[in-house]
């Protein structure tokens, strides 16, 4: 069994025009930015994207909409980006949005053998439309469905051949959820080691669920809002 | 006077209990950490996934790694924990957050809530609101009592579409603090300089003046 691929060009191998993609990442937090730049240049289109948010005009999921890859979104959040607003509004893209915690628990779901599950969140709004309503403990919930996909893109902090991943601060996210939901997980670190050099006690994803691992580089990790106190 | 922003940020603060863990959302809400009690131990959520927020870093502190719910970079206390987005809101559906604090459009007599969407404009997303109202035990909403055009944001209905239903119990807004109930608003306090009269004539939804009514102390 060998994981480890070279890089992102050979870690993508197989990701085909129209497949669904689930990516990691809160804003441009832990976002799989090596992938990212690997799926630009080979220029697979028609993508569905499962990510929490859309990235910026010119960094992350941003990226990918520039060269007008992505066909649909599903998303919590998708403000801040110039070209996805002109694209929805032309009808070029289309969204879903989803509640934050639901899309983590759609995606948690898909990768945990739950095929669908209820949740209060969004009963009673838009978002119920079309959806059963149960009774539980005197409240109404709604029956949202598992999310997968072809292959999910994550990003860690460290990682070891055998997939096991370890995350930092809040850069892990959506990205254990994803691992495991992905018919086909990508895995890029920014530390790779051995097996034996990871304490067990600290993993966060399993290796189990990761299916291919590289070692990333030239990590910009841009921030979006910097903010620090006056004093 | 009707109150700023850092006053109704303040009022909010008095709610808080020693050990409350918080979730507040961006805008008016955030501020509410700047007014947390001398030696009242509150932790901080920020559903991208940590507990035991701190205030913004330093220009050495700053950590690409480490950002709250509106992106912004923050600290963590001593004592913190790290969590996914998953387990982030376990926590919150699961009701262990004792006080959410949100910004709103628009709330109706009722407890709905409008606050992610208006029609025409672009939409950006619901986030974590939805999941936020639909479960928390304990909702605050900070909020400008009227719109910019003067307009009551106090309503019989939401006109706005929704982001969750009955789940408001108070509102703490520029003229006052008001308990939602029975169908109704009730005023407890009202701002130094308010008239009760304003707030009728500014609150377009079902309004009740409780009869232990009192100057707000801000």
């Amino acid at each position: 069994m060998n994981k480890v691929v070279a890089n992102a060009e050979e870690a993508i191998k197989g990701i085909e025009d129209g497949m669904t993609l689930m990516l990691g990442g809160f804003g441009l937090c832990g976002i799989p930015e090596n992938t990212i730049a690997a799926l630009v240049k080979k220029g697979v289109k028609n993508l569905t994207c499962i990510s929490n948010n859309a990235g910026v005009d010119d960094f992350g999921i941003g990226l990918m909409l520039q060269h007008r890859q992505v066909k649909k979104m599903i998303s919590s959040y998708v403000g801040e980006n110039a070209e996805f607003e002109r694209q929805l509004l032309s009808g070029e893209l289309e969204v879903e949005l989803i509640p934050q915690g639901t899309l983590a628990e759609r995606c948690r779901a898909g990768g945990a053998g739950i095929p669908a599950f209820f949740t209060p969140a969004g009963y009673g709004t838009e978002v119920a439309d079309g959806k059963e309503v149960r009774w539980f403990n005197g409240k109404p919930h709604l029956l949202e469905h598992a999310l997968y996909a072809d292959f999910s893109i994550v990003k860690a902090w460290k990682g070891d051949t055998n997939g096991n991943l370890i995350f930092k601060g809040t850069a892990r996210n959506f990205n254990p959820m994803m691992a495991a939901a992905g018919k086909i997980c990508i895995a890029e670190v920014e530390e790779l080691v051995e097996p034996g050099e990871l304490d067990p006690n600290y993993i966060h994803v399993p290796g189990i669920y990761v299916k291919r691992i590289f070692q990333g580089s030239g990590y910009e990790k841009r921030i979006e809002q910097r903010t620090v106190r006056k004093s | 006077m009707a109150l700023n922003k850092e006053q109704i940020a303040k009022r909010i603060a008095k709610e808080l209990q020693d050990g409350f863990y918080v979730n507040l959302g961006i805008g008016i809400p955030t501020l509410v950490a700047n007014y947390i009690p001398e030696g009242m131990s509150i932790f901080l959520q920020s559903e991208n996934g940590l507990l035991g927020m701190g205030p913004f870093p330093s220009e050495e502190e700053v950590d690409a790694d480490l950002i709250n719910a509106g992106k912004q970079t923050v600290t963590m206390l001593p004592g913190a924990s790290l969590f996914s987005s998953a387990d982030s809101f376990a926590m919150i559906r699961g009701g262990h957050v004792d006080l959410t604090v949100l910004g709103a459009m628009e709330v109706s007599q009722n407890g709905d809530i409008a606050n992610w969407k208006v029609p025409g404009k672009m939409v950006k997303g619901m986030g974590g609101a939805m999941d936020l109202v639909a479960s928390a035990k304990n909702i605050i909403v900070a909020m400008q009592h009227t719109d910019k055009a003067g307009n009551s944001k106090l309503l019989p209905s939401c006109t706005l579409p929704i982001t969750g239903v009955r789940c408001i119990k108070k509102v703490v807004s520029d003229l006052g603090v008001f308990d939602i109930r029975g169908g109704s608003f009730h005023l407890l306090e009202y701002a130094p300089g308010v008239t009760i009269e304003e707030i009728q004539a500014k609150t377009a939804g079902k309004l009740v003046i409780s009869p232990d009514v009192k100057e707000m102390e801000v």
